[in-house]
């Protein structure tokens, strides 16, 4: 089979995350991808994949592709992504989450959590304390996204705030993440130098981005056959040919 | 002061490495950012945090602490204390939040300036 090359953005906020703008909703986020020439878009806000479904619906057909996924905060405040591209993995996951996630969000303190719809209208609040810890662990994170079938990455490893190296000191023992993601912050290189650790995984780059315009700041390009998140997990392992382009 | 007198002078359970208490205490740190207690903490240091994850005994062991203690009652996960256990790191539970416990360290004369 012929393989693509994809260009992707794989860590995006919306809306719903309370520390985005407002303005991260699912049409301009579509029409900013297209603009910067994605190809694929990972909608990973804090805790939730509620607003998934209407980025998906915003996509259309059209020529940039959704892969769904969250950003779980564990217990020990460790950012991880987990991608999915089967919509009853997702809704898994958020049962997981929803029971393992307490309080209440406070709008004025932390910002407002809107859900919307695909014509970029507001439908509602979250009213969960989107921007807490789980009371999941790492471990307990990483195992059951692979159990729903998805991609396990430590977010923002070069951070120290909500990363697993800032926060756990190391990648612990026996952790199966399958990528280690460097934010806008610092280059690869300097990355692996600073914590030799990250060389023992696939690498991937992608913007975090909380604002139309950090989208596609950095992003990764892979080849596949199509694309979603099995494929992107082909290529992160270097399957068949398939490769990661940093 | 040994590890030993400060789990007798501040209340310290013993849940790892009980043969390990000999170890002179050079002073405290106290954080849970892991990152940071290897940058800053110093040998013979005991560390104050919150986790409870296994990677607590290893950034123990690359910093060379005395011991480490648990804040609020927190219970050591499983595999910390078979770390702790196999590495010889004292991990002591402490029922006080960190504010009291490293008040009452401090009136011991272990102190952390870093
Ligand atoms: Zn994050
Ligand atoms: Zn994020």
């Amino acid at each position: 089979m012929k393989l693509v090359t994809f260009r992707a953005d794989l860590h995006l906020h919306t809306c719903l995350s309370p520390c985005a703008d407002n303005e991260m909703m699912p049409k301009a986020i579509v029409n900013e991808a297209r603009r910067k020439g994605l190809d694929i878009i990972g909608i990973c806000d804090h805790n939730s994949t509620r607003n998934v479904a209407a980025v998906r619906r915003a996509c259309g057909d059209g020529e940039v592709a959704v892969i769904g996924g969250v950003e779980v905060c564990s217990e020990e405040e460790v950012h991880i992504l987990a991608l999915f591209d089967e919509e009853e993995s997702l809704h898994q996951m958020q049962q997981l989450i929803d029971v393992n996630l307490h309080g209440e969000n406070n709008p004025e303190y932390f910002g407002e959590q809107l859900l919307c719809n695909e014509c970029d209208d507001i439908i509602g609040f979250e009213d969960r304390m989107l921007i807490g810890a789980t009371e999941l662990t790492v471990e307990e994170i990483v195992e059951n996204i692979h159990r729903f079938g998805g991609l396990a990455i430590a977010s923002h490893v070069d951070r120290e705030a909500f990363s697993l190296i800032g926060q756990l000191g190391f990648v612990p023992d026996g952790l199966e993440i399958d990528a280690c993601e460097i934010s806008t912050l610092h280059s690869i290189t300097e990355s692996r130098d600073s914590i030799p650790q990250i060389s023992n995984y696939p690498i991937v780059r992608s913007s975090d981005a909380h604002r139309l315009e950090d989208i596609g700041r950095v992003s990764i390009a892979f080849t596949g056959t199509s694309p979603c998140a099995e494929e992107l997990s082909r290529a992160l392992h270097g399957e068949n040919g398939r490769e990661v382009v940093l | 002061m040994t590890v030993k007198e400060m789990i007798q002078g501040a209340d310290l359970e013993v849940k790892a490495a009980a043969n390990c208490l000999d170890t002179e205490v050079t002073g405290g740190y106290s954080g849970d950012l892991i990152s940071a207690v290897i940058a800053n903490a110093e040998e013979g240091n005991v560390w104050i945090t919150w986790h409870v994850h296994p990677n607590i005994v290893a950034a123990a062991l690359v910093v060379k602490l005395a011991a480490i203690i648990l804040i609020s009652g927190r219970q050591p996960e499983e595999e910390t204390v078979k770390k702790a256990d196999e590495e010889g790191i004292p991990i002591l539970v402490s029922k006080q939040p960190a504010f009291a416990i490293i008040g009452k360290l401090n009136n011991m004369g272990i102190m952390g300036e870093k």
